[in-house]
């Protein structure tokens, strides 16, 4: 068998090789040909519903390009930190664009508050939980799911809410822990989770099948959720990043990401204005 | 250098390494001598399913996974019945994922050394008046024993680097599902390199001494071929 493989992997070179030339050639290309009214974000998972609006209107309305990559904050930061293409990153927390700013490769004075997260605690199935933590003291779940809390802000605020409600020692057996928000909402969206703590916008989403039942945890809590926004040192000559940084913090955007289940803090400084 | 949750991921990865090539080589040998001998016209047809995971994307097989043994399910809905509950999240669930990750590295070197024998070996022990379970298991199965040292280093080796489909429904518990592979990814998602350097170095130096034996070891999987 293992003869087979090598013989194949003999005759496949050639072919590989011209692959490998092939994509090497388009994707130079397309860094050459990247012009200068593109952007691209990195987004924290729990972001994607609404940055997604906001890059389509955003688009309507200039004609940008807009790009959105995805992924975990720490897995965002680690790609930025080793030179991945992105003009604005959108954290979920304030720390990783912090550390961006003080290694030098985010634009310090850009950073604000664009969102503070909201946590639910959230069930698929209907009338599951009665709008208050009762449900935490039963015996009516297997599994509750929540974001790691080393590495998503919204796990950091889950494990605080059990911590307040001295609920730790009760469900210690009963967690499963998502890599992100996504993956958490995703345990619970299957129902393989009866329970979890995950983002109020990604219940409030309508295009995801999540109707089910709800605790939006009363953020006291917990510590806030704030999610910092900067703009990366490659694009601040990039008049589209800047042009979309000022978008993001328009009164009228404000309102659509507070409609997807945020709160925003009000006093946030225009980057593009003190320009 | 190596925390207890580092030992315990490393741990529990050699058991459900172990576990997974016990059961792969018990139902994938009957399962590779069918493949082997049958004439059914479906033959392609379970031969494209077997090597399914071999092309599909982890979190392919994960979500379907997670979807399928989910309560709502018709796997789930089956474990329920038999009272084992929901399987994602728990350590048999790990297994029987593991089961289907890595089947075809267990089903396809067993057919491969099966059908390397051809026919001569087992017609001339008919005609010795042996049986045809005792022509499995005293002509087959020493003929292909390269064919099943292939495939429990490849089952085992394959399941201990098995990655998406462990983040996809494992839930990350310590000791039951959180596997060396996530150990290793959370480390370097919380920026922890050096616990995360040391356990890749473990992961990469366990790889190359596994093909590395595997391929002293077993220098020609088809000798077989000369008896027939």
């Amino acid at each position: 068998m293992i003869l087979i493989y090598q013989a194949l992997c003999f005759q496949m070179n050639n072919r590989l090789r011209l692959l490998c030339l092939l994509f090497l050639v388009t994707s130079t290309t397309a860094l050459t040909s990247a012009k200068a009214d593109e952007v691209v974000v990195a987004v924290a998972s729990n972001f994607i519903k609404p940055m997604q609006r906001i890059a389509g209107d955003f688009k309507e309305q200039t004609g940008h390009e807009v790009k959105l990559s995805f992924g975990s904050s720490g897995k965002l930061l680690a790609q930025i930190t080793h030179g991945a293409p992105f003009d604005i990153f959108l954290s979920a927390d304030t720390d990783k664009v912090d550390r961006l700013i003080k290694h030098g490769l985010a634009v310090s004075d850009s950073s604000y508050i664009y969102a503070q997260g909201r946590l639910v605690l959230w069930s698929a199935a209907e009338n599951f939980i009665d709008d208050s933590p009762n449900i935490l003291q039963s015996d009516k779940f297997n599994y509750i799911a929540l974001a790691d809390a080393k590495l998503a802000p919204y796990g950091k605020a889950a494990s605080e809410v059990m911590e307040a409600l001295q609920l730790e020692k009760r469900l210690k057996d009963k967690l499963v822990t998502g890599e992100n928000i996504s993956q958490t909402y995703q345990f619970v969206q299957t129902g393989n989770a009866q329970l979890g703590f995950v983002a109020l916008s990604q219940v409030n989403n309508k295009n995801a099948n999540s109707k089910g039942s709800k605790w939006l945890i009363p953020s006291a809590l917990h510590a806030p959720i704030n999610q910092s926004a900067v703009i990366l040192k490659r694009a601040k000559d990039n008049p589209a990043a800047i042009e979309l940084f000022a978008y993001l913090q328009k009164k009228t955007t404000q309102a659509l990401i507070k409609s997807f289940g945020y709160d925003t803090i009000n006093s946030t400084r225009n980057y593009a204005d003190a320009r | 250098m190596l925390t207890p949750a580092d030992i315990g991921a490393l741990w529990l990865t050699f058991k459900v390494a172990s576990i997974t090539t016990l059961i792969l080589l018990l139902l994938g040998t009957p399962l590779a001598w069918w493949l082997t001998n049958t004439r059914s016209r479906w033959k392609p047809f379970f031969n494209a399913l077997i090597a399914m995971p071999l092309v599909l994307p982890p979190t392919v097989l994960g979500f379907y996974l997670l979807i399928l043994m989910g309560p709502k399910g018709p796997l789930g809905q089956l474990s329920n019945s038999l009272g084992l509950g929901t399987l994602p999240f728990t350590f048999s669930g790990l297994v029987f994922a593991s089961c289907i990750y890595s089947l075809p590295f267990v089903v396809q070197p067993l057919q491969n050394s099966f059908e390397s024998i051809g026919q001569r070996p087992l017609e001339v022990a008919a005609t010795l008046r042996a049986s045809p379970l005792d022509t499995f298991f005293s002509v087959v199965m020493p003929l292909a024993k390269p064919g099943f040292l292939t495939a429990s280093i490849l089952g085992f080796a394959h399941t201990v680097g098995e990655f998406g489909v462990v983040l996809m429904i494992g839930g990350n518990i310590p000791d039951k599902t959180r596997v060396v592979s996530v150990q290793l990814y959370n480390h370097v998602e919380a920026l922890e390199y050096t616990q995360a350097h040391t356990l890749a170095a473990i992961l990469l130096g366990f790889s190359f001494v596994v093909l590395l034996v595997m391929y002293t070891v077993i220098k020609s999987p088809v000798r077989v071929q000369q008896y027939s």
